[in-house]
């Protein structure tokens, strides 16, 4: 038994000890901004407090142990109380907590001011991505995209090695300016998801029919990693978020171009697209935007995600299906996305599941029908 | 006075338990109540473990091995409600039940009827919250926290069920706390004054009203629920102009005051422990009633602190984080005075002690990594992380679970007549005491890493704590199969306990005789101050 419990002790000693070779992942990160930095020292204040008190407290909880044993023929003593000793420690605990609360009123204060900002980004949080938006007050200078996983399923499912930033990799990062005031509206479009990057030192729940702000001035360029962090359902542990900061010209380069790339966009929703085009985009829609709930091969979860392999929807008239996908279906995990795609990714994806998983429906779905069916918008 | 006049004529034979197993489902009877109340938080406690070892086993490695997103969240919820609801209360409710008529000098609870209602609630609530696990759409999976609108308008179906079920155990607590209350208030022996109760009766006292409080609470949070689904309206809709995070204030305005439930009798039998295998008085009983009292009325003005996100304004913030923070006063105040009662005490460590003093000190660290927590600003790193994981974790498993098991071994004796085997319970202390910690230290560090909580995989940098974890936590799950082995040898084989069955003990329940007569006191006895604790 003896032997048993030592080897049990002894392996977990060396792993508990490789652990402590990687020392830096053992406590909190300092981040790279003001902010988080101070929080940093705030987090290490309070815990070398709570040391302090543990040692004391846990010391002369082992020393009486130690010492004060039947065993050691020690006579119990018969005192049960002490107005002098109570009265001490309850005052002087009170001392300490307002010694830490004047530090952490003073940082909590510098975190709420959100004005002067320099550029703002509205987060929306969706089942399951996250949705980034420039406002600009000149609205032609306003864009959008979504951010999804990149991790491929092969690696989560253990088929292909997992890489270095396995589950904390997105299509598409947000990009921000080093060195700027961005100020970050916080939403959600269907159920309440966190926004959080560790090193910033910022998290902000995402509520629909809320818009919380946050705001962040990051020194150095570089890429930044963070995650959900308020239950989600089924993929709350898939939707990282993923900042690049940029240095400033190259910002503003980069967000130039978007613009131009957005009315290259928006214009080709007046092109019609042959079966093959279509089915090609469509795939890429699919797999980024439908494949999580109704899986690769179409055959859903049901019944909460219908397959749509064989369903009487894609193989139905083709405007049902288009309205089904751009209006969604409220009460279920069905979004609207009509609010998330544009003309050119609803036609060809709802083009892709209609001749898709044995499905042939043997139609065309253009972006024009989709701009007729959703009032010419 | 009716009880005394009452008990001069039943005093015969006819009044041992009946036979059979509707001997179970008739009884009115405090003790048959208390023990069916134990074994089936116990049976409980077993489910939950398995939820969390399925849970564990998942987390074992990066990437999905054994379960699907979905079904993880099914098991993380269940987890939790199971553990909450399931096993902790009514542990709570149970020792209540055997200990509250001995320790006040009364024959059975004031209201037996109900008593047995309260209980028999409890099989259906939770046969039919788990039974939609196995439905078709499955059951909850929206954390035990319940979140709207991820569990009203984005939920599975069988959510009705879980609703169902929360209003039934919510029926069983208020019963059960009126009765304890009715109890405490009417059928104390003569002498014994308020100041002179026992602390678990004074903790289960102040616990009976929160949760006389609360629970209606959480009964209309789980009804509003029920309209925003089956009824159209919008409490928790946004788009109907309701608001999600309103369901988050009324969920905590339940929810802070329910951990307290869920610690306040432990505070109670920890009490009771350390004097009797200290030898010595309780130090410092009143303000250990104080501080009681204070922890209750503070838990009512704390709950925005679970909300540290949700963006409320910054005066709002600034309360929740001063009010959070008084709470370590009180709690500071217990923990000094149990220390302060061992001291220069003469000390034995028989288990019931050994899990007592595990409590003191991990239920401490517990209260550290609360104190980091109710500090806003640097909650926003720990916010919904394995760090918040690890602090309520080390609150209720080595807090609440340990005050249980060592109330167990601490009044086995008593219960059954017979005493436990000390080696196999000091085995079973040193594997839960290394499980427990050798899970849920490491979840402190993934969760300062960075690691959210409810996730069913993560990566690559957490690997290395969450493999430590898991094995934790089979260790500690595997380790209860010893406890239950004990419990089974002691009623069956045990060797015989006397009366006051520890040297050390003090309070009316050890004098009576082991194993306690089915009514503990026909005649009110006398209530001296040798065997009252302290004062």
């Amino acid at each position: 038994m003896k032997k048993l419990i030592l080897q049990v002790a002894g392996t977990l000693i060396l792993m508990l000890s490789a652990i402590w070779v990687q020392a830096d992942q053992l406590n909190l990160r300092p981040g790279v901004t003001e902010i988080s930095k101070e929080v940093y020292s705030l987090h290490m204040l309070i815990l070398w407090i709570c040391v302090a008190i543990g040692v004391v407290v846990f010391g002369v909880l082992f020393y009486s142990v130690y010492a004060h044993r039947k065993s050691k023929g020690v006579e119990a003593a018969q005192f049960h109380h002490s107005t002098k000793l109570e009265l001490a420690w309850t005052i002087v605990p009170t001392l300490i907590l307002v010694g830490m609360a004047y530090p952490a009123t003073e940082t909590l204060i510098k975190m709420y001011d959100t004005g002067g900002e320099d550029m703002t980004v509205e987060v929306r949080g969706y089942q399951w991505k996250w949705q980034y938006k420039y406002l600009d007050e000149d609205y032609n200078r306003t864009f959008s995209f979504f951010s999804n996983l990149a991790t491929p399923r092969s690696q989560i499912n253990n088929r292909q090695v997992k890489a270095d930033t396995y589950l904390l990799e997105v299509d598409r990062p947000l990009k921000i300016p080093a060195n700027r005031k961005v100020r970050f509206l916080i939403t959600a479009e269907d159920v309440i998801h966190a926004w959080w990057v560790p090193d910033f030192g910022i998290k902000r729940d995402a509520v629909p029919g809320v818009v919380n702000d946050l705001w962040a001035i990051v020194p150095e360029p570089g890429i930044y990693r963070g995650q959900c962090t308020e239950l989600c359902g089924k993929d709350h542990g898939f939707m990282p978020i993923v900042v690049e900061v940029l240095p400033e010209l190259e910002f503003d380069a980069w967000y130039a171009s978007q613009i131009t790339t957005e009315v290259v966009r928006t214009e080709s929703f007046d092109d019609t697209f042959s079966h093959d085009q279509l089915m090609v985009k469509g795939e890429e829609v699919y797999g980024t935007y439908c494949a999580a709930c109704h899986l690769a091969e179409g055959q859903g979860i049901p019944p909460a995600f219908p397959a749509i392999a064989g369903s009487a929807v894609a193989m139905g008239p083709r405007d049902d299906h288009l309205r089904l996908v751009i209006e969604g279906v409220t009460g279920s995990g069905m979004q609207a996305f009509g609010k998330q795609l544009d003309p050119v990714e609803l036609a060809s994806v709802v083009h892709y599941q209609r001749h898709s998983f044995g499905n042939d429906a043997g139609d065309l779905s253009q972006p024009g029908d989709v701009i007729n069916l959703s009032g010419g918008q | 006075m009716s009880e005394v006049i009452h008990a001069d004529h039943h005093d015969d034979h006819h009044h041992g338990p009946e036979k059979g197993l509707l001997r179970w489902l008739y009884t009115t009877n405090h003790k048959d109540i208390g023990t069916l109340y134990l074994w089936f938080s116990f049976a409980m406690f077993l489910v939950g473990g398995v939820l969390a070892l399925v849970i564990r086993a998942e987390l074992f490695q990066p990437g999905l091995q054994f379960i699907q997103p979905e079904f993880f969240n099914q098991m993380t919820t269940n987890h939790g409600l199971i553990m909450v609801f399931g096993a902790i209360m009514p542990a709570f409710v149970g020792l209540a039940n055997w200990l509250i008529p001995m320790q006040v000098g009364a024959p059975d609870m004031a209201l037996p009827r109900m008593n047995n209602l309260s209980f028999w609630i409890l099989p259906f609530a939770f046969g039919m919250m788990i039974s939609t696990l196995f439905m078709e759409g499955g059951g909850p999976n929206f954390g035990w926290t319940f979140y709207a609108p991820l569990s009203t308008t984005y939920a599975p179906d069988s959510v009705t069920y879980f609703i169902f079920a929360v209003h039934l155990m919510g029926a069983s607590s208020i019963m059960g706390s009126i009765n304890i209350i009715a109890t405490i208030l009417n059928m104390r022996a003569p002498g014994m004054t308020l100041m002179k109760m026992p602390l678990f009766v004074w903790t289960w006292l102040i616990t009976a009203y929160l949760l006389i409080a609360v629970m209606p609470v959480l009964a209309g949070a789980v009804t509003m629920m029920l309209f925003d689904i089956h009824f159209d309206t919008s409490f928790f809709n946004a788009a109907g102009g309701g608001d999600p995070v309103m369901f988050q204030h009324i969920f905590w305005f339940f929810g802070h005051p329910e951990v307290y439930i869920m610690i306040l009798p432990a505070f109670g039998i920890v009490s009771h422990i350390i004097p009797t295998f200290a030898r010595k008085p309780l130090f410092g009983y009143s303000s250990m009633v104080y501080a009681v009292a204070s922890i209750a009325f503070l838990s009512f003005i704390v709950w925005a602190h679970h909300m540290f996100t949700v963006g409320m304004p910054l005066a709002g913030q600034l309360f929740f984080m001063y009010s959070t923070m008084l709470i370590a006063v009180p709690t500071g105040v217990k923990v000094f005075n149990w220390i302060a009662t061992m001291w220069r005490g003469s000390m034995t460590f028989e288990t019931p002690m050994l899990f007592a003093i595990a409590f003191v000190v991990l239920f401490t660290m517990g209260g550290f990594s609360g104190l980091m927590l109710a500090i806003t600003p640097v909650d926003y790193q720990y916010h919904d992380t394995y760090f918040v994981v690890a602090h309520f974790h080390y609150v209720l498993v080595p807090g609440a679970l340990f005050s249980i098991i060592a109330a167990v071994y601490f009044w086995l004796p008593k219960w059954t007549g017979k005493m436990y085997d000390e080696a196999l319970g000091k085995l079973h202390f040193w594997l839960s005491f290394i499980g427990v910690n050798v899970t849920f230290f490491p979840q402190h560090f993934s969760g300062l890493a960075g690691m959210p909580r409810r996730i069913p995989d993560y990566a690559l940098q957490f690997a290395d704590f969450n493999m430590v974890s898991s094995i934790g936590a089979f260790i500690f799950g595997f380790s209860q199969l010893v406890f239950l082995y004990i419990l089974i040898n002691t009623i069956r084989s045990g060797k015989p306990a006397e009366g006051r069955s520890w040297d050390g003990a003090k309070g009316l329940e050890w004098t009576l005789p082991s194993p306690a007569p089915y009514h503990s006191f026909t005649y009110p006895p006398e209530v001296t101050d040798a065997e009252m604790q302290g004062q």
